[in-house]
């Protein structure tokens, strides 16, 4: 097994520096006078010299290539203008608001699709299974902020004066102020005086109000939560429904199953043992693969509901045109990315032997 | 001396027979095809946009453009409420959807945005089929190091989460519906080379190709005439389903502000001018939302019957 991770590991090694290529040569290919593509079209002589010369502009492409992976080892992302501030910063500020919806909206697909997908390959070509797959299509066919947009307005305007109202923006009602888990653990007074871990693990609301056992945090981060999620999740939702459905249909037809069925074994055992839990094997790949469509959603939502997290921090840099900002985002994004697509292989290669073998 | 190696004659042979085998696939394939409820389904609703798209001047009642403000029988106020819905019994003023926000008819906009959807989604899938097939082309042919240039290359590129890629690339390049459309190909290219690499690796082992070698053929006539036309289904079928992909990223784009710019009549530039005013206007919102979603549901379908038609596999069982 370890020699399966050790390989696994080193074949990431070529594409993160591919990555890192590729941000640098976007970044590099930016047109006109890179000084004024940072500060503007009005920045002077006087501002550009010393800046150019302090970021290694004027240096070989080699060397200014050198300079950028150096900085990014040592945490550097280079500076926001739009915000004036260092892009990590904003990262880990910013970051956990994206990964909370995320997981969120992956759960919130998990627990939906996989028992869908079982149930209509149980009940092939049933009324239910119709429905499911018809409903998969339209699902995987939505533009994810439309979907946004239209539950919004469902959950906030058409049912206003029913139980179900849910609130169409923000991350927590706007003015309220609760105590992160550093403060009430007395690990640090403020933020400044918090390690960038402390804010991080802050920023995960959900997560903070239950290390500060705070139920009115916890309610009012989970009910502004649930509309983005749903948007978020339902792409995801779609296809692990599908490819739940196909896989299960096809292990149901195994021999093992029928022998399974001959001995005697009660309906659920044969399902559920039997067949389930070899036909969930593909859809871990996909849960995997569907990370990129989880943060292409998680951009496009965010700015819909007015989250804080890096996909609004992105499209604010987008319309800034903050080179830093975008570059920045994209760079950890793929990185993650990969970093996801690592895991879910060894994961595999744990659940399947055949897998790490091969 | 007139006389002909009979080796040659059989290869020569052989190399009838895929044909007339493509033929009868071909005619099986649309036989296949029509019993696909999915591809059917599928198929008429791209027929239908491809009707709208062509014909939309003349379905249109109005200039997608143009602003009713101050025209004769307007009233000239912009929408603050549902639009009145000509089927639903409302009379009077024309408008089916309603107006936007800058007074213009939703209803000609929307027939007008099935031509830019259809264009973006078709140009940038044909431009990333052409770049992506011939690497993965070159790439399975001619293998060694070249194969592992261009393949790592397009590891690189599948390694971004295709929307984020593209976002960065028009962000570098400049907003605009050219950008965003070149951005959305970059982004599929991997795709493609990966798809046509894996079908040149099973099919340039095979005997027709080795005779045709063995005759002296050059390597670009191996690879067009014997080699691509084999690779054919799945590109097909992956297409398809890239065109409803396509169809979204740019919608998304125009969206984030990066792809078609006003007045464009582009359905996620449409949703982009009217985000604001879903509480108000949901119906500004609605329809185009609509509009993007049985375009790439359609593709989608198309996309899933002619795998399906296409898969020998199926066919057998």
């Amino acid at each position: 097994m370890s020699a399966f991770i050790l390989r696994r590991l080193v074949l990431a090694i070529p594409v993160l520096f591919g990555i890192l290529l590729v941000t640098f040569a976007l970044g590099r290919s930016i047109p006109g006078d890179p000084c004024k593509a940072m500060l503007g079209e009005k920045a002077t002589d006087a501002v550009c010299i010393p800046l150019i010369q302090r970021l290694g502009l004027n240096e070989p492409i080699p060397t200014q290539f050198a300079i950028y992976v150096g900085n990014i080892i040592h945490g550097d992302l280079g500076n926001s203008f739009r915000y004036g501030r260092p892009v990590t910063d904003l990262l880990v500020e910013r970051l956990p608001v994206t990964m909370e919806l995320a997981i969120t909206a992956l759960l919130f697909a998990i627990v939906t699709g996989i028992p869908l997908g079982i149930i209509s390959a149980y009940r092939y070509n049933s009324k239910l299974d119709v429905v499911t797959m018809v409903g998969a299509n339209v699902g995987v066919s939505m533009p994810v902020f439309w979907l946004g947009l239209m539950l919004a307005f469902i959950f906030s305007v058409i049912l206003k004066d029913t139980p179900f109202v849910l609130p169409p923006s923000g991350r927590l009602t706007a003015g309220a102020n609760f105590a992160p888990f550093y403060a009430s653990w007395g690990l640090a007074a403020t933020e400044q005086t918090a390690s960038s871990l402390m804010i991080f693990i802050s920023r995960l609301n959900i997560l903070n109000s239950v290390l500060t056992l705070n139920g009115q945090q916890f309610l009012d981060a989970v009910r502004h939560l649930i509309l983005p999620a749903i948007a978020v999740g339902t792409i995801p939702l779609s296809i692990i429904a599908r490819m739940t459905r196909s896989s299960v249909l096809e292990t149901l037809g195994q021999d093992y199953v029928r022998t399974a069925r001959a001995k005697g074994l009660s309906e659920y055992r044969v399902v559920v043992r039997h067949a389930v839990s070899n036909a969930l094997l593909p859809v871990v790949t996909i849960i995997g693969l569907n990370f990129g469509g989880l943060v292409a959603g998680a951009v496009l939502t965010e700015t819909i509901f007015g989250f804080a997290g890096i996909g609004k921090t992105l499209f604010d840099g987008i319309t800034a045109r903050d080179y830093a900002l975008v570059q920045g985002v994209t760079l950890v994004t793929a990185v993650a990315f990969v970093l996801i697509n690592l895991l879910v292989d060894i994961l595999y290669g744990y659940v399947d032997p055949r897998i790490r073998l091969s | 001396m007139t006389s002909v190696n009979p080796s040659i004659v059989s290869i020569k042979e052989a190399q009838v027979l895929p044909k007339s085998v493509s033929d009868n696939r071909l005619l099986e394939t649309l036989k296949n095809l029509r019993r696909n409820r999915s591809a059917v389904s599928g198929a008429l609703i791209i027929g239908f946009l491809f009707l709208i798209a062509i014909f939309a001047p003349i379905l249109a009642p109005y200039d997608p453009n143009l602003s009713m403000i101050g025209r004769p029988g307007e009233s000239g106020k912009l929408p603050a409420s549902a639009p009145c819905i000509t089927v639903l019994g409302c009379e009077k003023p024309q408008h089916i959807l309603g107006l936007d926000l800058n007074a213009r008819d939703v209803f000609s906009r929307l027939l007008y945005g099935a031509r830019i959807s259809l264009l973006v989604g078709i140009t940038s899938v044909t431009f990333a089929i052409v770049v992506g097939s011939t690497l993965g082309l070159v790439a399975g042919y001619v293998g060694g190091w070249t194969d592992n240039i261009i393949m790592r290359l397009m590891d690189v590129l599948l390694a971004f989460p295709s929307l984020l890629l593209a976002i960065t690339i028009v962000t570098v390049y400049g907003p605009g519906l050219q950008n965003a459309l070149i951005a959305i190909a970059i982004v599929s290219i991997p795709v493609y080379a990966r798809l046509i690499r894996a079908s040149v690796l099973s099919v340039k082992e095979l005997e027709f190709v080795t005779a045709e070698r063995a005759l002296g053929a050059p390597p670009a006539r191996i690879l067009f005439q014997q080699i691509f036309p084999n690779t054919l289904t799945p590109l097909i079928v992956q297409g398809t389903l890239g065109i409803g992909g396509a169809v979204l990223e740019a919608a998304a784009l125009s969206f984030l502000g990066l792809g078609a710019q006003p007045p464009l009549a582009e359905w996620g530039q449409m949703l982009s001018e009217a985000r604001n005013y879903v509480f108000t206007a949901p119906h500004l919102v609605f329809f185009p939302g609509i509009a993007i979603m049985l375009t790439v549901l359609g593709f989608n379908l198309l996309g899933d019957g002619l795998r399906d038609a296409l898969d020998p596999r199926l066919n057998r069982s």
